[in-house]
């Protein structure tokens, strides 16, 4: 394969996709050099909110008459809409592109889903702090983020009455994976979480009187424990090692797991006392990574097919919030995942509703035909509000305008088909090219339209 | 439906002309070999979460007026001594008279979620409230159905996006709004010519997945819009989008498609504020769609071969809050309509307002012993393989 089908692989897995910009650079750097680029230590910056912070006290909402709730809520979800969108610019925009992918994978593995606005976007920005860093400092901080406290229902685990939900979920799918504890593990360590909760402006704290500070045996130790200690124990278990490094394999390489592989980089992964850049290093300069089984064998989420056309044609999007349509309507949409396992992969993105919308997507982005479909309505969101069809019609286009004096130069003396897939499609340029009629916009827009390019 | 008598019957006819058919066939095509047909089963979702005591009302219940002072139905149409039906429901009050209309108080299941998004999951996937399943059980009864089938659409969604409820494990079922416009984009000429030249290529699994479900769409996009043309039905629906919904699937089923599962949904429930205005105008739209639908294969015999099922993610809460709304609950009831039922009226006690859990209803039915029941009674399934339940069947169809 040559250095830039290499390099185009790697913008692929370790970001999201070669952007225009990228082209001429990929085409006389070596994959090598490329790697340290992508992998050098840029400084963090927070996703922030594009309108003022509002004082109204969360833990009031209980108290409120529903009619001032639905305020609220609707407040909330256009913060956690803005939140949203700012995370995908990120991603379409950042130099840092290793920290958004890998965001975007804790995102998923970390799922939690909250009608509060602040807490959304502080565990998301503890997840992007961190998803570089060390595996046990990510797994703390979400922990005690109140954005995964509430969505597991922690405020309810208390000495008399202990609820599980959290103990469950923090072993079952973000450390160990089932199998590898019992149920008295689950209700043990229930106990030592019991009191684990936040005050009124989410801070952290440990309800000293709902903690059960009795004895608790946990994977075969018996102590004081408490939740330090027992995320403590998870993280002395290979298994958690082993649990991560195979699910971002897959995430990273391929969907079939090569046991080999994920056992040596697993054992390296804990030894080194889970250093995440560590392990993404050796991910990146295996020769493995670049073997052709492992390229262009993976579906693209959605977010990542649409944050892929965005860096390849550069966009003004005057109305960005009519982003989420596509979101829910190709099925992720970005701070809402379907539950705490987080986004099916793979097949599972693709029926024929949106594998048609995804052929379609490059035409109706660049105006060449309208969307026709309609967004289900998500109750935890509108709270009954009905939006009229007339309304939801409108809030359908984005108005984009591509930069297409931009992407046409650099595309001028280059195939599309070199740019924009990893692999030759099963039909000839004649065919494109006599849908394109000549015009190379449409021929960027007849290839993006292919099942080729849902795959990365 | 019907496959087998259609097929036969054009064989027939031509026959006919010839003057060979033998006269045991010429019995079997006239109209009372038209009985036996495939059962069909009609899902209607009711998203938001249907307040089912203002449904089925306990109308000599004090705990219900109590706690609910001023949305309590006080006008409900009587089924029973203590229970009614919602006002704007009168064809449902028809149906139960007619013995057409079968209603299970109390179905929930354990640990209930009051998340929307998590309790609609669990519904879909009748996964227990602990755990996660990416299929869907109408979805995983496809896989069944479609094992090496030609059209996989004995499941069909009315809708632009396809439900979790109807994604298989290794089928995924259709959906459309309308099976025209499905048509139309299906038949985009580039898509089809990119179908056509990739069908000697032998590539990679992704890829061949990626073109067998562009192909799987364009051929059946094709054959379900022939079905929905084919005896369109005449009668008139209401001109709400569940009134279009219902004539749609009604044409289907007249037709000689395999279906027999349509998925389509209505809301939203979610009754927070003023409950009454808006379960009432929900439930005319519901109300009078379903009489439309009721009389119009009522006129073509097909009533007793078809079931319409709704289910909502959860029930409200016993009390009513501050905005003469009411706030999530758990258990609810499921309403069957059929010509068809085995057990008719109401199939088990109300309610019992006297044993709540922290002021939520405490369920008694479990609702994958309804899928089951469906399952393995309706569609002829193996309810067990597709479910995973063990715990029993219900005796009224």
């Amino acid at each position: 394969m040559s250095d830039f089908k290499k390099n185009m692989h790697l913008a692929n897995r370790a970001g999201f996709g070669m952007s225009l910009q990228q082209i001429t650079v990929f085409e006389q750097q070596s994959t090598a050099v490329l790697w340290k680029q992508y992998a050098q230590e840029h400084e963090f910056h927070p996703i922030s909110f594009n309108t003022e912070q509002t004082n109204v006290d969360y833990t009031a909402l209980s108290k409120l008459n529903a009619a001032d709730k639905k305020q609220v809520q609707q407040l909330n979800r256009k913060r956690n809409i803005e939140i949203n969108l700012n995370f995908l610019n990120e991603m379409v925009h950042s130099e840092d592109q290793l920290r958004e992918k890998m965001a975007f994978f804790w995102h998923g593995h970390f799922a939690s889903r909250v009608i509060n606005a602040n807490f959304s976007a502080h565990i998301l920005n503890e997840i992007r702090k961190n998803a570089l860093g060390n595996f046990r400092d990510l797994l703390f901080a979400v922990s005690k983020a109140p954005a995964m406290l509430n969505f597991l229902n922690n405020q309810q685990n208390k000495k008399d009455h202990p609820n599980e939900n959290f103990a469950r979920e923090v072993m079952e799918l973000f450390t160990m994976g089932r199998g590898n504890y019992t149920e008295s593990d689950v209700k043990e360590a229930a106990r030592a979480f019991t009191g684990w909760s936040y005050d009124k402006d989410g801070q952290f704290l440990v309800r000293k009187k709902f903690h059960d500070s009795g004895s608790k045996t946990f994977l075969g130790k018996t102590g004081n424990f408490d939740g330090n200690a027992i995320l403590d124990i998870i993280l002395e278990q290979p298994a958690t090692a082993r649990f991560i490094t195979e699910k971002l394999y897959r995430f990273l390489v391929n969907e079939q797991v090569d046991q080999d592989i994920v056992d040596t980089l697993s054992k390296d992964f804990f030894d080194s006392g889970y250093d995440i850049r560590r392990l993404l290093d050796r991910v990146f300069t295996a020769a493995w990574f670049y073997d052709s089984k492992n390229v262009s064998n993976k579906i693209k989420s959605p977010v990542e097919l649409m944050a892929g056309i965005m860096r390849m044609l550069p966009m003004e999007i005057a109305i960005p919030e009519n982003l989420i349509v596509y979101q829910k309507l190709l099925g992720q949409m970005l701070l809402y995942p379907p539950n705490v396992a987080g986004w099916p992969s793979g097949k599972a993105w693709i029926d024929s509703s949106t594998l048609l919308l995804r052929m379609q997507l490059p035409q109706i982005w660049t105006g060449l035909r309208p969307l026709d479909l309609d967004a289900q309505n998500d109750d935890d969101l509108d709270m009954g509000m009905k939006q009229s069809r007339a309304m939801a019609k409108a809030y359908k286009n984005p108005k984009i305008s591509i930069d297409w004096a931009g992407v046409e130069a650099v595309f001028a003396d280059r195939e599309p088909f070199e740019l924009l897939l990893q692999q030759q499609p099963s039909f000839g340029k004649a065919l494109r090219d006599s849908y394109a009629g000549g015009s190379r916009r449409r021929t960027i827009i007849e290839v993006m339209s292919i099942p080729e390019y849902q795959l990365c | 439906m019907i496959i087998k008598r259609r097929q036969f019957l054009k064989a027939g006819s031509l026959a006919t002309a010839s003057l060979l058919l033998p006269n045991f066939l010429k019995a079997m095509s006239l109209p009372e070999a038209l009985e036996r047909g495939q059962k069909v089963l009609v899902i209607l979702q009711l998203s938001g979460g249907n307040d089912g005591l203002n449904t089925i009302v306990p109308m000599r219940n004090d705990i219900y007026f109590r706690e609910r002072q001023t949305i309590a139905v006080d006008n409900a149409l009587t089924l029973t001594d203590e229970a009614g039906i919602h006002p704007a429901l009168p064809f449902f009050k028809t149906l139960y008279d007619r013995g057409e209309l079968a209603v299970l108080n109390n179905v929930g299941y354990p640990d209930p979620n009051k998340s929307h998004f998590r309790s609609m999951d669990i519904w879909h996937s009748a996964s227990r409230s602990d755990e996660y399943l990416e299929s869907g059980w109408i979805g995983r009864y496809l896989d069944q159905a479609c094992y090496d089938c030609g059209h996989p659409t004995q499941a069909l969604e009315v809708n632009d996006m396809l439900s979790l409820a109807l994604k298989g494990k290794q089928k995924k079922a259709f959906a459309f709004k309308d099976p025209k416009k499905l048509y139309q984009t299906s038949r985009e000429e580039y898509f089809n010519a990119l179908y056509q030249e990739h069908q000697h290529q032998h590539d990679e699994e992704t890829v061949a997945y990626l073109y067998q479900t562009l192909g799987d769409t364009i051929n059946n996009a094709d054959y379900i819009f022939e079905q929905s043309k084919a005896r369109k039905t005449a009668a008139a629906y209401p001109d709400s989008v569940l009134g279009k919904d219902l004539k749609t699937i009604s044409s289907l089923i007249k037709s000689d498609i395999n279906t027999q599962v349509y998925y389509l949904q209505i809301g939203s429930f979610d009754t927070h504020i003023n409950q009454q205005q808006r379960q009432e105008s929900l439930f005319h739209t519901i109300n009078d769609a379903v009489e439309a639908f009721v009389d119009d294969l009522k006129k073509n015999s097909l009533f007793q071969h078809v079931m319409l099922m709704t289910f909502s993610e959860f029930g409200r809460r016993v009390a009513q809050n501050a905005s003469n709304g009411t706030d999530h609950g758990t258990a609810n009831q499921l309403f069957f309509l059929s010509g068809g039922l085995k057990k008719q009226g109401l199939l088990n006690a109300l309610p019992d307002l006297t044993q709540l859990n922290e002021g939520d209803l405490q369920y008694t039915e479990d609702f994958r012993k309804v899928y089951a029941t469906l399952l393995k009674k309706w569609l002829d399934a193996d309810s067990a393989k597709i479910l995973g339940w063990k715990n029993g069947i219900y005796d009224f169809i």
